[in-house]
């Protein structure tokens, strides 16, 4: 009986074969294209990167303080200044800082990809149906085989991660933009176009402006899930606290480990924070008029 | 020169088969056949009306009778399955969407059930879009913005946002946006639906002030009847996406299309909208100035009533011969009644309310008299008559249906002295 059930009953399918068979393909015939990716996508985060290491840590410090300061308000940019404080202390501000370049790198390109999906999603059902489950089988497929095939596409280092982060961490923004677009209302949208508001207009002036509460909201996500693919990041050597990390698990030291992940903590309360406030900020009353 | 609207056959269909189902609709099935039979959604059926220059035309019916559609249809908002709209002599289903955006910024606007206001713009930034859509430079904008504000009441409320306001206010803003760009035609889906009442009457004085002076053509759309006879010119009743009836207020009360119609006017105060020429009759008999006394008294000794009126040879009104006053000229000679007349009788334009009519009714010997404003007779409205009308247990049958526009000329301001 056992046996029985657990008996194959479908005819063997080499899927395995087959993606990897397109994954040769793929690095056959598209080398050009992951050349070039390679290095543009290596040379923005290092230029973040400078940005944030290149300065002295004071100086970071202070600007993180102000960016809390403005986006929350005084009682978290405390927060914020012993947080980082904290995160030197330890010894990690620097990596702290290498992951942060390459979270803000993922994420700037996750949502300047993500957004005109989004607004393509909300204008056109056709596209709809074609872009959702897409973005639901990107977000479903575990972060790890995005890794594998980044690796296996751009080679190991901090590209692999911006690549894997950035596609798992899309789907948020276009499926918040497309929202917000088509949640707005109605009547308005109508209303820009009896005066005779040319479509693009209408997009500019009314719905994305409107649907700009959630689309911050996909903004954040999309940074909570870059972050979160740090540390995985830190299997394929994107360095940074993803590096520290994987060290402390390879090599047992808990400590170390505690370290880095006390880091993202507080680096992903102050992304979340900050791009929460922003949101709300600009969803207000003001506008672009 | 302000335009006017015409549908021609105005038909759509909601639904993945429009083209089975206008079809049905061409060989004679209803909306509800459609629906069942086929699936299909059909909002508007064949819908035609003619709305002159300066006229406040409104459509009124149930909900889900197709009222915002057919209005939406005017600016193609939606797209008509079948029909034609006309603004003037242009042909709106011809224009492309250049064309069409032009029409929607300098001839058409609209206001709008739940005032669709932009949240994230000032009242003064809201009342300024069609202009700036225009692009109409921002000084001007503003200035032309201010002044519409100004015109329905907002002065001083520019820098507000919309959710500062009442509703009652909003609608003012979304009232304003609307004549900022001074188009001649304007929608107006349900615009005082959302209000409270008191607000809703004090918005339609406003409108009805605005208009009287600024003449825009109107759609105006409603599904509350004394809103519609308050306003309207004329008032199009719409059942399941047809045309019952087009009139005047008082034609629809007077004399409802169908069963459907007379239902949904049962409840309106009649004396409040019927008006005396729908009640009025031709007069039995009037005599020349010339007639003598004698014949007015035999004549009137069989009618079971003591005067008549005397008119002069134009038609106006010289006065009532009344049975004493020729019973008493007759003794002392007089060989005419042109000298024995008495102003003993009330005498009204032919828009005056059942309601003021009721008053004077009683006071007379003869039945009030109706005319017009060279003082010509139009007709008379016996107290029996009135009363008849005001229960509603009579049928026009009186002279006012003749010789009137079967469309029925507006009543009120634009109506030219009737003949
Ligand atoms: N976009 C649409 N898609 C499908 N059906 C629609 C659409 N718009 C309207 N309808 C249907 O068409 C019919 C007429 O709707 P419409 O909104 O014109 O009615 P209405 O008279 O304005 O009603 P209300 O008083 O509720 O506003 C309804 O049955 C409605 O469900
Ligand atoms: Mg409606």
């Amino acid at each position: 009986m056992p046996e029985l059930l657990a008996q194959q009953i479908a005819p063997d399918l080499d899927v395995a074969g087959w993606a990897s068979d397109a994954v040769d393909w793929l690095l056959d015939n598209l080398a050009f294209i992951f050349g070039p990716l390679r290095t543009i996508v290596s040379a923005l985060v290092g230029w973040v990167e400078t940005l944030l290491v290149g300065p002295p840590v004071v100086v970071i410090l202070l600007a993180f303080t102000a960016i809390a300061y403005f986006a929350v308000g005084w009682a978290f940019a405390l927060f914020t200044l012993a947080a980082f404080l904290l995160v030197d202390a330890m010894g990690h501000f620097e990596a702290t800082m290498v992951s942060l370049a390459l979270v803000v790198v993922a994420a700037l390109l996750a949502v300047a990809i993500g957004i005109p999906l989004g607004i393509l999603a909300a204008r056109s059902s056709t596209a709809s149906a074609v872009i959702k489950p897409l973005m639901d089988f990107m977000q479903t497929m575990p972060a790890f085989v995005y890794l594998l095939l980044a690796v296996i596409f751009f080679r190991i280092g901090v590209v692999p991660g911006v690549i894997a982060s950035l596609v798992f961490s899309m789907p948020p923004a276009v499926r918040l933009t497309e929202l917000g677009i088509r949640h707005v209302d109605r009547e308005v949208v109508e209303a820009a176009e009896a005066f005779g508001a040319t479509p693009r207009t209408v997009l500019t002036g009314v719905q994305l402006p409107l649907a700009l509460p959630s689309i911050m909201a996909g903004v954040n996500q999309v940074i909570m899930l870059a972050l979160s693919m740090v540390v995985i990041a830190g299997l394929a050597g994107a360095g940074g606290l993803g590096g520290i990390i994987v060290e402390g698990v390879q090599r047992l030291r808990v400590g170390l480990g505690f370290e880095g992940g006390l880091a993202v903590v507080i680096l992903a309360i102050f992304l979340d924070r900050v791009t929460a406030g922003f949101g709300a900020g600009d969803a207000g009353a003001r506008g672009t008029a | 020169m302000a335009s006017h609207v015409r549908a021609e056959g105005l038909t759509k269909v909601f639904g993945d088969a429009p083209k089975k189902a206008l079809e049905a609709q061409g060989s004679g099935r209803d909306a509800a056949w459609i629906r069942e039979q086929l699936g299909q959604t059909l909002a508007v059926d064949d819908v035609s009306f003619e709305v002159e220059a300066g006229e406040l035309f409104v459509v009124m019916g149930l909900s889900g009778s197709g009222k915002s559609t057919v209005i939406r249809m005017l600016n193609r908002l939606v797209e008509p399955s079948a029909g034609e709209v006309w603004i003037g002599d242009e042909r709106v289903g011809a224009l492309d969407n250049r064309g069409l955006r032009e029409l929607r910024q300098r001839r058409m606007s609209m206001v709008f059930q739940h005032f669709a206001l932009f949240p994230h713009r000032t009242v003064v930034e809201n009342a300024a879009f069609g202009l700036k859509v225009q692009g109409v430079e921002p000084d001007e904008r503003r200035e032309r913005a201010e002044e519409a504000l100004e015109t329905v009441g907002l002065a001083g409320w520019s820098e507000h946002y919309p959710s500062e306001l009442s509703g009652g206010m909003q609608q003012r803003v979304g009232l304003a946006r609307g004549l900022a760009t001074q188009a001649d035609i304007l929608l107006m889906d349900e615009p005082f639906s959302a209000l409270d009442p008191l607000i809703r009457r004090e918005m339609q004085g406003l409108l009805a002030e605005l208009q009287s002076e600024l003449q825009r053509t109107i759609v105006f759309i409603t599904h509350d009847l004394n809103e519609a006879m308050l306003l309207g010119d004329r008032i199009c009743v719409l059942r399941q996406g047809r045309v019952v009836q087009i009139g005047t207020g008082a034609q629809i009360i007077a004399s409802p299309a169908s069963d459907y119609v007379a239902e949904f006017v049962a409840d309106v105060d009649r004396s409040r909208v019927l008006t005396a020429d729908i009640a009025m009759r031709e007069p039995r008999r009037v005599f020349a100035p010339t007639a003598s006394p004698q014949e007015v008294l035999d004549w009137l000794a069989g009618q079971e009533a003591n005067g008549v009126y005397v008119l002069a040879e134009d038609g106006r009104v010289l006065g009532v011969a009344r049975d004493d006053r020729l019973a008493r000229g007759l003794g002392e000679g007089a060989r005419e009644i042109g000298g024995l007349l008495t102003d003993d009788y009330a005498n009204v334009p032919p828009d005056t309310l059942l309601a003021d009519l009721s008053a004077l009714a009683a006071r007379n010997s003869v039945p009030i008299a109706v005319t017009d404003d060279t003082g010509k007779l139009l007709g008379v409205v016996p107290r029996a008559r009135l009363l008849a009308s005001l229960a509603g247990t009579e049928v026009s049958t009186g002279p006012q249906a003749a010789g009137r526009d079967p469309n029925g000329a507006g009543r009120g301001r634009q109506e030219p002295a009737d003949a």
